[in-house]
Order: C-alpha cells, then structure tokens, then sequence
C-alpha cells in the first residue's frame, strides 16, 4: 500500500513537473480549457438568473377569477362557497379588492399611478388551482366560471410562467448539449496534449519498459498531467466566471432596477464550483486515457 | 542460470536471425558472445531480456520459460536482471542520479534506501563525485560506466551487456571491462556481447554465424 503511494505520489510530482516546465504552453492550454468550460458555466449561472427572475412562481397552473368591479362581497362569497364545493376545485383563494389595492401601492412603480386614481380600480378575485391540471380540463374549468353571474374575467395566468419554464428547459437542452460539445473539446485538446508529451517522453518510455515498468507505471503520469490539466482548466473557468459575475454584477443590478425587476447574478455555489472542478478533472482524465491508448502501444 | 534449448529466432519476412541455437550458463560465470555484425549477438541477448519471444525452442533464465511468462509478468521478471545498451539508453533531460535511481523508482523501492543504494551504486563506477551532472556533461566512458551504474543499482544476479566497450578507447574500454568483470567476482551472471573478446582474457565464448554457432 505504502509503496502503491509513493508511485503515486512521485507519478502526481512528474506530472507537475511536466506541465510547468513550460508554463507559457501550459498556461495557454488551461486558458483554452477554461474558456471551453466557462461558456457552459457561465450560462447555466445565466438560466439561474432568469430563473429567479420568475420569483417563486410555480409552472403550477392556476386560474384567476375576476368579479365584475360592482358586484358585491355577499356575490363574491356565493362564487366562493360554488367554487369550494366544485369537484374539479382542489383549491381556491380569495383575494379581497382592498387587499390588491394595497399589494399594488406597495410596488414602487405603480404606487403614484394608484394614488392619482380616485377609486380602487380593482375587483374582487380568485386564484383557482385544479385537480385536473391538463390544459383541456382547465379550459373546460375556465369556460364554466365565465358562464357565472358577476364573473367579469377569467383568465388563464400561469400561461406565461409555463412559457417560461419552457424556455428555460430549451435554454437548459441547448446548455447541455453545449456543455457536451465543449466538454468533447476539452477532451480534444487534452489528447493533443498528452499525445506530444507521449511523443517527447518516447526514449523514457522505452528506457522504463526495459528495466521493468508495468503498463500502469508509465501510463500513470500522463493520467496525472491529464488531470491536472483539466482540474487547472477547470480553475482557470471558475476565474473567468466569477471575474465576469463581478465585473457585470453592477451594470446589470442598474439595468435591473431601471425595469425593476429581480434580475442578478449570483456566483457559483460551492457545489457548483466543485462540480465543474470534479467534471473538468474527469474530463482531463478522459483525455489523456484515450490519449493513451491511441499513442502508447504496448511494450 | 540460463538455457538455451534449440532456439530459433525467425524475423519476417523470413530472416533467420538465430538457428537452432543451444548453450548452457551456470550462475555467477561469464560469457561472451562473438559474432560479425548481424550474426545474432543483439538477438541472443534481446530473448535474455524478454524483449523478444524465440520462434521456436526454449529459453530458461533462472529455471523460467521465457516463452511461458505472461506479459504481465514481463516487468517483474525484466526487474531481476540488470541491461547495458549499446546505445546506452540514458535519459539526456535527468541528472546521473536521476538515471541511476529510474529502476529503483521502477520497483517502488523507499526514497531513503534508494537513495543510499544509488550513491553506491555511483562510487562503485567512479562516478559518485558526478552525480548531478547530465549525462550530455560527461565523457564516453562516463556514460557507459553510468549506463553500468544504472544496470546494477536494483543487485541483480544476471547482467546483460551489449557491446558496452563500443566505441571507447583502449583505455576507456579496459576500466568499464574491470568494473564489469568485479561485478562477475562478487555472483552476477555475466552475459556479454562483443567483439573485444580480447578485453576479457580467459572469459568463455560462443562465436556465432548467421545466427549459428560458428565451428
């Protein structure tokens, strides 16, 4: 076990060695890795931030239920007990005209259009959720409210939120496949890497079959470079985006607010970060194996 | 120690490299094999070694088939026995040490003990005061007592030399035969190709020709 370490260890120091002992080659290839894994990352941190600018709406779909703006609340309460006891309610959810009034003035983009209003403009309405939640039974629920008495509007609201969860899952398709592109390209460039470094350690490796390497001692500090170059690559994409998160967090919190909308950035999490450095390592890894069992031969 | 059985080595497209070829040495002698260029010295010490498979026959180095030993066990088996190149086969971006300590890296042997066995390893072949020094810095003769360093730095009980006088002068060549016949007194096995048969008085020998043992 001790000595299976210290192979190990001293294949790992190699590996070192050969990847800084010429640091302006090796530092252009991690820059070239980093940026490949830095598009994926960066724009899986991009779909989280149009994710969280949908708020904490769910793609659950729902159907609002807007009274007429002079029926009065015993009305209201009469379409609140019908919708209780509809079978194809699961649940319902009043929400009085004076309480939409009051969310609406506590946005600050609405609060002075509001005050200038002499009356409250809005109605008495419901938030319905179904128990059938196919888009042909909620229209049929949608169709029957309508038919009510003093239903002024019905109105199918997570229409929007369901268009973009499904943008967000074609953003996270295209993402994907990206990453498995860019990801094919790390593999590339590793390969060409570790196959010059094959070509240069040619007389090392043929000297090392001779006094007696296994197949697993010379292949070792190739895996090791491979790895290293993905991890170092992986580093080198974390850099690059946090460096973009930060220098972009400012212009685009600006932006944001001009809109006033919930729109940031955020850095990558911890796991977040140890999956690209775990992902990047592997790949590396992946590189150098294929690497290997194209260029080496057998001894 | 080693047995050769009427070995045959047949290269393609038909070249017959050894033929029918049988020899016995015991432990701790010496051999030498002559032969013009391409008579099959290289060949001979090339199935010693591992590196080659013969064609037909058997070759028995300590009482192992070579041509039963699996390939994996190929390394194991190359780690007992100790190589002179003819082209020496030193690494030219390592230091001495560096050179010297590559087998014993090979078989995992503790920094500490490898270090240790190394500097002997060096001062046995008087290069112990040049063990930073790359091998593009030192002499012929350096290089090939460093190649000999290298060779038997793992103690082995069989030591393979190919021409290792090549190319040396008389004087050179004469003190890398001296360390090579001192490592014959103390129980290696010596097995040496070459045509300087006249540096070794006394030794054994096995001429060949064409692959044959010339009458």
């Amino acid at each position: 076990m001790k000595a299976w370490l210290v192979h190990h260890g001293r294949s790992a120091s190699l590996a070192w060695r050969r990847l800084t002992a010429t640091p302006v080659n090796s530092l252009l290839s991690l820059l070239a890795i980093g940026i490949a894994l830095a598009l994926p990352a960066g724009g899986q941190m991009l779909l989280s931030g149009i994710r969280d600018l949908a708020g904490n709406s769910t793609a659950t779909p729902r159907i609002s239920v807007f009274m007429n703006i002079a029926a009065e609340r015993a009305v209201a309460d009469n379409i609140r007990s019908r919708l209780e006891r509809h079978a194809g309610v699961r649940q319902a959810g009043f929400l009085p005209r004076e309480e939409t009034l009051a969310r609406m003035k506590s946005s600050p983009g609405l609060r002075d259009v509001i005050d200038a209003l002499a009356a409250n403009p809005f109605p008495d309405a419901f938030v319905v959720s179904a128990r059938d939640e196919s888009p042909e039974s909620m229209e049929r629920l949608a169709d029957e409210f309508r038919k009510w008495p003093q239903v002024e509007h019905v109105q199918l609201d997570s229409a929007w939120v369901r268009r973009l969860d499904a943008l967000l899952k074609l953003g996270r398709t295209a993402l994907m496949l990206f990453a498995g592109l860019l990801g094919g390209g790390l593999i590339a460039i590793t390969f060409g890497i570790i196959r010059m470094q094959v070509l240069t350690q040619r007389a090392e490796i043929e000297v090392s079959r001779l006094l007696g390497a296994t197949e697993a001692f010379i292949r070792r500090p190739f895996l090791y470079h491979g790895l290293l170059l993905g991890v170092g690559g992986g580093v080198m994409a974390w850099l690059l985006v946090i460096g973009t998160t930060l220098w972009l967090r400012a212009p685009l919190a600006e932006l944001a607010g001009l809109y006033d909308l919930n729109l940031a950035l955020h850095p990558l999490s911890a796991s977040d970060s140890a999956l690209l450095l775990a992902c990047a390592g592997c790949l590396g890894w992946l590189g150098a194996l294929f690497s290997l069992r194209q260029n080496l031969g057998q001894g | 120690m080693i047995r050769f059985d009427r070995v045959s080595k047949r290269y393609p497209p038909g070249v017959d490299a050894l033929s029918n070829l049988s020899f016995d040495l015991d432990e701790a002698q010496m051999l030498l094999i002559g032969g013009h260029s391409g008579a099959g010295k290289s060949t001979l010490l090339k199935l010693v070694a591992g590196v080659e498979t013969a064609t037909s026959g058997s070759v028995l180095v300590g009482g192992q088939n070579l041509g039963g030993l699996a390939r994996a066990a190929l390394p194991y088996y190359r780690r007992r026995i100790g190589m002179v190149f003819q082209d020496q086969k030193l690494l030219f971006d390592r230091s001495a040490f560096e050179n010297v300590l590559l087998p014993l890296s090979i078989s995992g042997f503790p920094v500490r003990e490898s270090t240790s066995r190394v500097r002997a390893a060096l001062d046995k072949v008087g290069l112990g005061k040049r063990e930073k020094a790359l091998p593009i810095m030192l002499s012929g003769g350096e290089q090939q007592r460093l190649a000999i360093a290298r060779a038997v730095v793992g103690r082995p009980d069989l030591l393979l030399a190919d021409e290792p006088t090549a190319h040396l002068d008389q004087d050179t060549a004469a003190d890398v035969v001296r360390i090579l016949l001192e490592f014959n007194r103390v129980g290696v096995t010596l097995l040496v190709a070459t045509y300087a048969h006249e540096l070794f008085p006394g030794a054994r020998r096995l001429q060949l020709d064409h692959g044959r043992l010339a009458a």
